[in-house]
């Protein structure tokens, strides 16, 4: 979590003030921007890989940016359960316990929404590019 | 009567519609508020219909239950929110704050008629969860329990297990209505098929079911629905209410008493809507944050060995006449 703010901020700081002033969501845009830097903490596959977050009932980073045939992993931190499921329902997971995730690759270029079925407010994007 | 509900009927009841007349949380997250939550867990809403009106009393204010006050025509309990299974730092032994519940039960002044459970019996959808409620269940005195299913019973399976357990004789994804003493009951459900960006969902099916369901009782049947996400307004950001409630509500209007009874939020809530009083009940498990207090609705968190202490206490700013559903003065150790 801490290394994703200050990672979050660096890019922050990058893009200068102006980005900064737009607050959390351009923040998180121009940190999904340099989805490389999360790869790193994923588990290496054959596969690109990219992570989101699932912290406080929100999906972190949103919308996040991947090339085609990205696996993106989801992870819960919360202490209730979550779940991932396309709009669409073309991708879904099981309920998400603490610490548990979900992996999905995406294979074709477009744009993803997804919710959590249990708490739908939280809603959150995938552009595939 | 320091501990009833100001009901539509009450005296000094002159309320204003949209009005959350009972907030615990009033004060905010500091500590008094906060201890005052815990102080809820494992408690449940003890409930008596007189006059064809509910009154509701917090079983964590037994003692001040009498005979008198609990006689009436019907008298029921409404527990919430067991979350069988959950094992985070804001409760660790979700059984024993259950167990607590069912003691409270067994203790009243007048055995109530039955139990209604308003749903997240358990906490991920696991049939040792399902068990275990069930198990702890069985040494209430009340032998007749009514569930309604919450989102963390159905997960994984569209509520095919919960129906299967507790659904018999139930419609669609589990809603009913039965009779008792006079009182008609429908218990709905909202937690399923819900929306990207929605809230609680009733569904077409559901609303047409009880359009029907309640058109040839007359207006002075009293009402009580029962459901486990709020059919009101409560704090849509955090999805505390529910899309299409409002039109079974207005299948109510002609009623002259309705009580709803929620569960979800993890702590108590009352507002009186014209003919209409809703209820929201503390959650047997863990309490949750007053809306918009903290950035997201999760579980509030305690040292585990605090929590039974912190249940116990009895340093609560309670105002007689004021606050309706009462507070806090019973230690669950």
């Amino acid at each position: 979590m801490k290394k994703t703010f200050w990672m979050t901020c660096l890019a922050g700081l990058m893009a200068g003030a102006a980005v900064i002033a737009m607050g959390a969501s351009a923040r998180m845009q121009v940190f999904a921007a340099a989805p490389a830097a999360v790869a790193a903490a994923a588990p290496a596959e054959d596969n690109p890989a990219a992570a989101v977050k699932i912290d406080n009932f929100t999906f972190s980073p949103n919308p996040l940016t991947v090339a085609a045939g990205t696996t993106v992993r989801w992870t819960n931190h919360d202490d209730v359960p979550h779940t991932v499921v396309a709009d669409d329902k073309s991708f879904k997971s099981k309920a998400m316990d603490t610490d548990e995730g979900f992996s999905y690759t995406f294979t074709k270029p477009g744009t993803y929404s997804y919710f959590c079925s249990l708490h739908p407010k939280m809603v959150a994007k995938i552009v595939v590019k | 009567m320091s501990n009833r509900t100001k009901g539509p009927q009450e005296p000094n009841g002159v309320q204003k519609s949209d009005e959350i007349v009972h907030d615990h949380n009033h004060d905010g997250v500091d500590r008094r508020g906060f201890l005052k939550c815990m102080a809820w867990a494992g408690t449940g809403a003890f409930c008596v219909i007189k006059g064809g009106v509910l009154q509701s009393y917090s079983l964590s204010r037994l003692s001040e239950i009498g005979a008198e006050a609990a006689a009436g025509e019907l008298s029921f309990v409404q527990i919430s929110d067991s979350h069988m299974g959950f094992d985070k730092a804001a409760n660790p032994d979700v059984v024993g704050t259950l167990k607590a519940a069912v003691g409270k039960i067994n203790a009243l002044p007048v055995a109530p008629s039955f139990i209604l459970h308003t749903g997240d019996i358990s906490h991920l959808s696991k049939p040792a969860e399902f068990d275990t409620v069930d198990q702890v269940l069985k040494d209430a005195k009340p032998k007749d329990i009514f569930y309604v299913p919450g989102e963390h019973d159905v997960l994984g399976d569209n509520g095919q297990q919960y129906r299967e357990r507790y659904g018999k004789g139930s419609h669609g994804a589990g809603w009913y209505s039965f009779d008792k003493n006079g009182v008609h009951f429908i218990g709905l459900v909202n937690v399923q098929d819900l929306k990207a960006g929605g809230l609680g969902s009733l569904g077409h099916e559901q609303l047409e079911w009880m359009e029907k369901d309640v058109k040839h009782f007359s207006k002075s049947t009293p009402i009580v629905v029962f459901a486990h996400i709020p059919l009101w307004s409560v704090y849509p950001e955090w999805g505390w209410g529910t899309d299409d409630s409002a039109q079974a509500l207005a299948y109510l209007k002609k009623f002259g008493s309705v009580t709803v009874l929620n569960g979800h939020i993890h702590q108590t809530m009352q507002k009186v809507e014209g003919n209409i009083t809703f209820h929201t009940a503390c959650s047997t498990a863990f309490p949750q944050p007053k809306p918009g207090a903290a950035p997201s609705p999760g579980p509030m968190k305690v040292p585990a060995e605090q929590l039974r202490a912190l249940l116990g206490v009895t340093d609560v700013n309670y105002k007689q006449g004021q606050h309706a559903l009462a507070v806090v003065d019973a230690s669950l150790e």
